[in-house]
């Protein structure tokens, strides 16, 4: 709501400075959204599949494994497939640390949930190309690991 | 290509035609995967428009040369720090960051920003981070910036010097 408002406002003021250009963005706005639509709607659809295929239950039975690097590996793929907003993953993670999963282990989930997009693939791949979109996803895939594992020993967890 | 784009369309058909099924013979798995499908599109929603409507926004009143001086060809680390400060007050996460990242490099900025740039609207959202401190507590935000914030840095200069040395170059919109 406050993004509408927000956004409103500021066309608003676009609109008293210059009516020809705040046009032309709302004109540049409508064709840049009827491109990506398509690969935003196969999106939408592997989300609701793979939401369905990993519920809540699931990720928590995955990430509450005994062996942490093992959970940290198994929570980095499972990062990297979903997609979840902020409001979602950040009180499902604070719900796992209660129940005794590790901080690495939510390290590598969080941050592949936000830096790995399985799912965006097809958007990433309309604006940079296959090539790019593998490469970064890849690398971003082992940042997430890297940052996982400097948490879990400052935290203690690995030695 | 146009062999592909009709396999999507049959596919995205198929799976609508799923989802009305599931509803009209009260399929459970049908009706779980809609309500997620629902639920997400709502969400979009909520972000989307607005999302693309400053896009517009952007690419009219916001000068090329302005992008290419602070961040094109010659930027340094001054470049880095004002995408990273600008990438901590977006919101949306990556669908979000991937059309405004393609409007920043039309508009002339260099790849190496671009890609830091996702990097840092993926990790580095300031409500975000705040919502992530309230329930993991600040330690583990601040080891996590800490760490992520000069790998994203690194990675992307990396990639932009990989794809420079192959001429690399992002499709220009028609």
């Amino acid at each position: 709501m406050v993004t509408y408002l927000l956004t409103v406002l500021i066309l608003l003021i676009s609109f008293l400075f210059n009516k020809k250009k705040t046009f032309k963005a709302m004109k540049i706005a409508l064709k840049k959204f009827k491109k990506i639509a398509p690969a935003f709607t196969l999106m939408l659809i592997f989300v609701s599949i793979i939401l369905f295929l990993f519920p809540d239950e699931t990720i928590s039975r995955y990430l509450g494994n005994n062996s942490k690097i093992l959970s940290m590996f198994l929570a980095s793929l499972i990062g990297s497939i979903t997609i979840m907003p902020g409001f979602v993953a950040f009180p499902l993670s604070g719900i796992l640390l209660a129940k005794g999963v590790s901080y690495m282990v939510l390290s590598a989930f969080t941050t592949t949930l936000m830096m790995v997009g399985f799912i965006t693939f097809p958007i990433e791949r309309e604006y940079f190309g296959i090539e790019v979109t593998v490469i970064r996803n890849i690398m971003s895939f082992f940042i997430a690991i890297i940052v996982a594992l400097v948490t879990g020993i400052f935290f203690g967890e690995i030695f | 290509m146009l062999k592909n784009h009709k396999i999507k369309i049959v596919f995205v058909g198929l799976y609508f035609l799923f989802l009305v099924i599931s509803y009209l013979i009260g399929y459970i798995p049908g009706k779980k995967i809609a309500i997620h499908f629902l639920s997400f599109l709502s969400y979009m929603i909520k972000i989307l428009p607005c999302a693309f409507i400053l896009i517009g926004l952007f690419e009219v009143w916001v000068k090329r040369e302005l992008i290419e001086k602070h961040l094109g060809k010659e930027t340094g680390l001054m470049g880095y720090i004002w995408i990273i400060l600008f990438a901590g007050t977006v919101a949306g996460g990556l669908i979000v960051a991937l059309p405004v990242a393609y409007s920043l490099y039309n508009k002339g900025a260099r790849l190496s920003i671009i890609f830091t740039y996702i990097g840092a609207a993926a990790i580095c959202r300031i409500p975000m981070t705040l919502f992530e401190i309230s329930f993991l507590g600040i330690k583990f935000s601040i080891v996590r910036l800490l760490v992520s914030i000069p790998l994203v840095i690194l990675s992307s200069i990396f990639l932009e010097r990989y794809l420079t040395s192959k001429n690399y170059k992002i499709v220009k919109e028609k």
